[in-house]
């Protein structure tokens, strides 16, 4: 296991700061009107970042120019100071971890994780499967059919073989889209887990914010092939740079006109909305005026779902029983997000 | 960019190839047609007409018949639990898997006019003469709805299992009684199957050789006519008879295609299909039970017939009901004589050549039609299925004509006579069953499996050893075991095209029963058998 969590991989954390896997203005064309890019990003060693996007927003073509399964029609990718553009995915020693996982069918669970491996020679290789494999806590599963497996440890068998050849980066394809929602949550612990062990650079794609937020050290949030902002959770979450980031991640209210006004206590600016999450709202005895219409409990505090005067609805979570349905409210904004009106994109 | 344009490169190579010993020969045959001038001979011969209509209503007879032995089969198999069901719906679809020689000679062997049959009634009633012959058209349907059923009966079982039992539930449920159920939901939901098995049994049909050849007489359906007017020497008659019937097989291929109606009626249907029902009633049961072994028997007996016919001696049976002497003495023959071995060898070698270049064009096409999707990619696929669309013997001629030419700068050379030839031949009839089962194997391969192999390393050519192929593997074994039986079992481009030197078995049976050596055209007929089933065995291996 030493082998794999080498000094080599655990890497220098220092150097943070600086780009280990370098994305300068890649750009993919596939037709006039649709394209990803151009982007700009750097990764460093050791960090796992997140391409967060909805379907259709270039994250996975992303990751796939990555990989160098697509070509770039613009731009460059480094990694390690070296420009691997042109490199194609056999020599690019970058591991990927697909979404359907791609285990092969006809190979056994260590002949799968085997198959990274050159050289070398029996023993060797032998020892580094198991090595791979007990990393994953498979340990004893060589001999295993592939379909045998459930989906979780398809899933771990899949990061194994990614792991074994000591690939310079890790590319997971919405790695836990194929677990059921209990197993989801444990998984991602696991893999943050072995991940931050092994210290490997790391780029995953989920469509999903809570998977994002609790994998990734730094998030991307991809829309239309661009990249809308990249940060830590809580500077997505309280900092969003427009209202496509404030909403996409995390819930939202948007207000505009007399609302914005009533809650911001001035008016807001032309051009100017405003954003308010759910739970920086709160029922007071004056603010912007409302009717409580629907209750949605969740345990520990319940969505209250607000009408306001000109019609405008929004979600303000509170104590469940801080209003009935159909109570007349004023609602107190604690913090607001004053963000540009998107207008027409390029 | 290289890349690109060096898969270009490939794809145009790949679709100059097959057209020019697809699609090329047969343009010559119409070109040369077109300027001859036995259209008249054609226009005004009544024996052409004859030959014509009676391909077509040979070929529609033979779609009923085969459906009314093939669907009724299938229902029988498919909704019915009885002792043997399993084994014998098997067994009962063997003869599509034997080569249409094997079957036709088995035939002739125990209904002919000297077979088993006729014989125990001759020797039973001690008539002077055979009480029948077995001639004509009737023959031949007869022969086609015995080997053409298995079509019908496939098909519509296949259908059966793709129904989803709660749409026959949700049509009772609705009133409909258990005959308004099989009309107005069954048989509409079956009709993409039934008509996929007519399409198939009228263009098998309208292809046959071998029945005609042999039982015809002096009854000549358009194959044997064409064929039959080749070997007279009149080539600009047998040119302007090949476009005919490539004509007649194209109209009616594109007629019969708009009946297959939507398939969507079919991809709808994703539940559980009806389970066979035990059959209650005691006496129903052991008569349904006596009856399906009975048929499997009455389908099965002429090929032990041939068994048993390969086992007598030349000259050992003459008027006994059953042969007095039986020994391995056509089997030894076989396999001791130079003359006679030749063929098997011939036969094996052509064969394997034939599949393997089939192979290797499918997986080449089969990287650029799905993998690559180069844009001549519709142009391939219908190279690699045009010779499934027309009948054998009109590839037989147009190769036969297209290459006894030497003029290199219209790219004909002279290959009739040699031994390339007839593999060549071969190779035409292999690809559409190499190409679709490659196709379809390439097809249902994710393609994150290559790339998962590329991403751990792996370059092209280990990624095509150690993860395509073996992934391929399957549809790359069917395709190729039912084009290795297809050469094997080959009459009719093997009549047109083979000399002496390169006769295949298919000739040495004909010109064994020529001679009244019937023991060792059967033992013949056995080995091809046999290799046959091997050779599909294992090839349907998985």
């Amino acid at each position: 296991m030493d082998a794999l969590v080498g000094p080599a991989r655990a890497g220098n954390r220092t150097s943070a700061l600086s780009g280990f896997l370098e994305i300068r203005g890649i750009e993919k064309r596939w037709s006039p009107d649709v394209a990803v890019g151009p982007i700009t990003l750097d990764i460093a060693r050791g960090e796992i970042l997140a391409l967060l996007g909805p379907s259709g927003s270039g994250k996975t073509t992303m990751l796939r120019l990555l990989a160098g399964f697509e070509a770039a029609d613009e731009g460059r990718i480094g990694v390690g100071g070296e420009d691997v553009t042109a490199v194609p995915p056999a020599r690019r020693r970058f591991g990927m971890v697909f979404q359907h996982y791609a285990l092969f069918p006809h190979l056994d669970v260590g002949e799968n994780v085997a198959f990274g491996l050159h050289g070398g020679g029996g023993a060797g290789v032998e020892q580094k499967v198991s090595q791979a494999l007990a990393l994953v806590d498979l340990t004893g599963f060589e001999r295993r059919k592939v379909h045998e497996l459930s989906g979780g440890q398809q899933q771990r068998v899949a990061l194994a073989r990614a792991l074994a050849p000591e690939p310079r980066v890790l590319l997971l394809d919405e790695p836990l889209s194929n677990l059921d929602p209990t197993l989801r949550e444990r998984t991602r612990r696991e893999l943050r887990h072995v991940i931050k062990r092994i210290g490997i650079t790391t780029v995953f794609v989920t469509h999903e914010q809570d998977e994002a937020f609790d994998l990734g050290d730094r998030i991307a949030v991809l829309n239309g092939g661009r990249l809308e902002q990249v940060g830590v959770a809580d500077e997505l979450y309280e900092r969003p740079v427009n209202l496509f980031v404030a909403t996409f991640v995390g819930r939202a209210n948007v207000f505009r006109g007399r609302a914005a006004r009533d809650l911001g206590g001035e008016p807001t600016p032309d051009g100017q909305v405003l954003v308010v999450r759910p739970e920086r709202l709160q029922f007071g005895a004056s603010g912007l005026p409302g009717v409580v219409r629907e209750l949605r409990y969740t345990g520990p505090a319940t969505f209250f779902l607000v009408e306001g005067e000109d019609g405008e609805r929004f979600e303000v979570l509170a104590q469940p029983d801080a209003a009935r349905i159909d109570e007349r409210v004023h609602v107190a904004a604690t913090r607001v997000i004053v963000l540009p009106e998107p207008g027409p994109r390029r | 960019m290289s890349r690109a344009r060096w898969t270009l490169a490939v794809a145009i190579a790949l679709t100059l190839l097959l057209a020019w010993f697809v699609l090329y020969p047969i343009a010559v045959v119409g070109a040369e047609a077109a300027n001859g001038t036995a259209w008249h001979d054609f226009l005004t011969r009544p024996g052409e007409w004859a030959a014509l209509w009676a391909s077509l209503w040979i070929s529609l007879a033979s779609v009923v018949l085969a459906a009314a032995i093939g669907i009724p089969l299938a229902f029988l198999f498919e909704w019915f639990d009885f002792p043997g069901r399993k084994t014998l719906g098997a067994l009962i679809a063997l003869p599509v898997v034997l080569p249409p020689l094997v079957g036709v000679i088995a035939f002739l062997f125990l209904y002919g006019e000297s077979g088993f049959v006729a014989r125990a009634i001759q020797a039973l009633f001690k008539l002077e003469q055979a009480p029948w012959r077995l001639q004509g058209p009737l023959a031949i349907l007869l022969v086609h709805a015995y080997s053409m059923y298995v079509y019908f009966y496939l098909f519509t079982r296949a259908g059966l299992a793709r129904l989803d039992v709660s749409m026959l539930e949700a049509a009772q449920a609705l009133g409909a009684d258990r005959r308004g159920t099989l009309w107005r939901v069954v048989v509409p939901l079956l009709r993409p199957s039934l008509a996929g098995a007519a399409i198939l049994t009228f263009m098998t049909s309208l292809g046959s050789f071998s029945a005609p050849y042999i039982f015809g007489g002096g009854f000549r359906v358009m194959t044997t006519q064409i064929v039959a007017t080749k070997l007279n020497g009149d080539l600009p008659l047998a040119m302007v008879e090949t476009v005919v019937l490539a004509s007649v097989a194209v109209v009616a291929l594109l007629i019969l295609r708009r009946t297959e109606g939507n398939d969507i009626l079919v991809a709808l249907g994703k539940g559980i299909a009806p389970r066979p029902r035990p059959i209650r009633r005691a006496g129903v049961r052991r008569l349904t039970t006596i009856a399906g072994w009975g048929l499997a028997v009455l389908l099965l007996l002429p090929h032990l017939t041939l068994g048993l016919v390969s086992l007598v001696p030349y000259g050992a049976w003459t008027t006994e009901i059953l042969p007095p002497v039986i020994n391995f003495d056509n089997y030894r023959r076989l396999f001791s004589e130079a003359e006679r071995l030749r063929p098997l060898l011939n036969s094996l070698w052509m064969a394997s050549a034939s599949t393997a270049a089939a192979v290797l064009l499918a997986l080449v096409a089969g990287w650029l039609v799905v993998r690559q999707r180069v844009a001549l990619r519709r142009v391939i696929e219908g190279l690699l299925v045009l010779p499934w669309a027309l009948p054998g013997t009109v590839f037989a001629i147009a190769l036969a004509i297209a290459f006894s030419t030497n003029a290199p700068l219209q790219l004909r050379f002279v290959l009739v006579g040699t031994a390339v030839i007839l593999p060549l031949a071969y190779l035409v009839r292999a690809l559409p069953l190499t190409g679709r089962g490659l196709l379809a194997a390439y097809r249902q391969l994710d393609p994150s499996l290559e790339e998962a192999a590329a991403s751990l390393g792996a370059g092209r050519w280990r990624t095509l050893a150690r993860v395509t192929l073996p992934q391929l593997r399957p549809g790359l074994a069917a395709g190729a075991s039912l084009a290795f039986v297809a050469a094997l079992g080959d009459i009719v481009a093997s009549i047109v095209l083979y000399t002496y030197e390169t006769r295949p078995i298919s000739i040495e049976i004909l010109s064994s029963l020529r001679l009244a050596e019937t023991g060792v055209a059967a033992a013949f007929g056995v080995v091809l058998m046999i290799v046959s089933a091997v050779v599909l065995g294992v090839g349907a291996r998985r």
